[in-house]
C-alpha cells in the first residue's frame, strides 16, 4: 500500500457523524466515571462509618452546592454510559447496525440520556 | 506479530466477552441501587447500615465492585492504547490505572465489612 497518501486526521475539520459522537461520549463518560468512583466511594464509606457520618453526607448532599454538581455529573456520565452501553449490547445482537438505524439508534441515545439527565437533576435538586 | 500483554484476559475476545458481562451486573446494579434510593428518600443511618449488613447485598456489592474493576480496566486499556502512543506513557498511565482500581477493591471491601 502506497504509505504517501493524503491523510486528513485532524479532528477539527472532520465531520463526526452522530454514531461517533455517541461513541466518544461513552469513552469520555467511563474515564469521568473511573475517576467519579473516588468521590463516590468516599461518599460511602463516611456514610457507612457511624451515624454522625451519615449525616455528614446528608448534609453535603443537600447543602453542599459542589457536593451536589459532582453528583448531578456523575449521575449524569453514569445514566448515559449505561444507554450507550445498552445500545451497544442491542448492536452486539445484531440489531441497528444499517447507516440509518444506526443513526436512529444514535439520535435515541443522546435524546433519552438527556431527558433521564434532566430528571436526575430535578431529582438530586 | 507482536501479541498484547496488557489486555485483561490476553485475547480480545475474552475480554469483549467479560466487558459485556460485568456490563449486565453493573446495570443491574445500579438499577437497583436508583431504585432503592428513590423510594427511600427519607432513609435514616440505622436503615442504610441494615442494607449493607445484609449477607446478599454485601455479595451483590462485592460482585458489582469486581465488575467494575474487570470493567474499568478493559475499557481503560482500550482508550490509553488508542491516544496515548509513547510506550513508556501509557505503560505509566496504564499503571496509574491499574493501582486506582486495586485501591478501589481494597477500599471498598473494607467499607463493606466494617459495617
Amino acid at each position: 500500500m502506497n504509505k504517501k497518501r493524503p491523510v486528513n486526521l485532524d479532528l477539527r475539520t472532520i465531520k463526526q457523524p452522530l454514531p461517533a459522537i455517541t461513541s466518544i461520549l461513552h469513552r469520555a463518560t467511563g474515564v469521568v466515571l473511573f475517576f467519579g468512583t473516588l468521590f463516590m466511594t468516599y461518599a460511602l464509606s463516611l456514610s457507612l462509618e457511624s451515624e454522625a457520618g451519615f449525616n455528614e453526607t446528608i448534609t453535603m448532599f443537600e447543602e453542599g452546592f459542589i457536593a451536589r454538581l459532582i453528583t448531578w455529573g456523575l449521575v449524569s456520565a453514569l445514566l448515559y454510559h449505561l444507554l450507550a452501553g445498552v445500545r451497544h449490547l442491542i448492536m452486539d445482537a445484531g440489531h441497528l447496525e444499517e447507516l440509518e438505524s444506526g443513526t436512529m439508534a444514535a439520535k435515541a441515545t443522546l435524546a433519552v440520556a438527556a431527558v433521564a439527565i434532566l430528571l436526575a437533576g430535578v431529582w438530586i435538586w | 506479530m507482536v501479541t498484547s500483554i496488557t489486555s485483561f484476559g490476553r485475547s480480545g475476545l475474552y475480554d469483549w466477552m467479560v466487558q459485556r458481562v460485568t456490563a449486565v451486573v453493573l446495570l443491574a446494579y445500579t438499577i437497583f441501587m436508583i431504585g432503592y434510593l428513590l423510594f427511600n428518600s427519607d432513609m435514616d443511618y440505622m436503615q442504610w447500615k441494615s442494607l449493607f449488613e445484609c449477607t446478599s447485598m454485601r455479595i451483590f456489592t462485592l460482585l458489582a465492585l469486581l465488575s467494575m474493576a474487570a470493567h474499568a480496566w478493559i475499557g481503560l486499556w482500550s482508550v490509553t492504547t488508542d491516544y496515548i502512543k509513547p510506550t513508556g506513557l501509557r505503560f505509566v498511565v496504564q499503571s496509574g490505572c491499574g493501582l486506582l482500581t486495586f485501591i478501589y477493591v481494597v477500599w471498598g471491601i473494607q467499607i463493606l465489612w466494617s459495617v
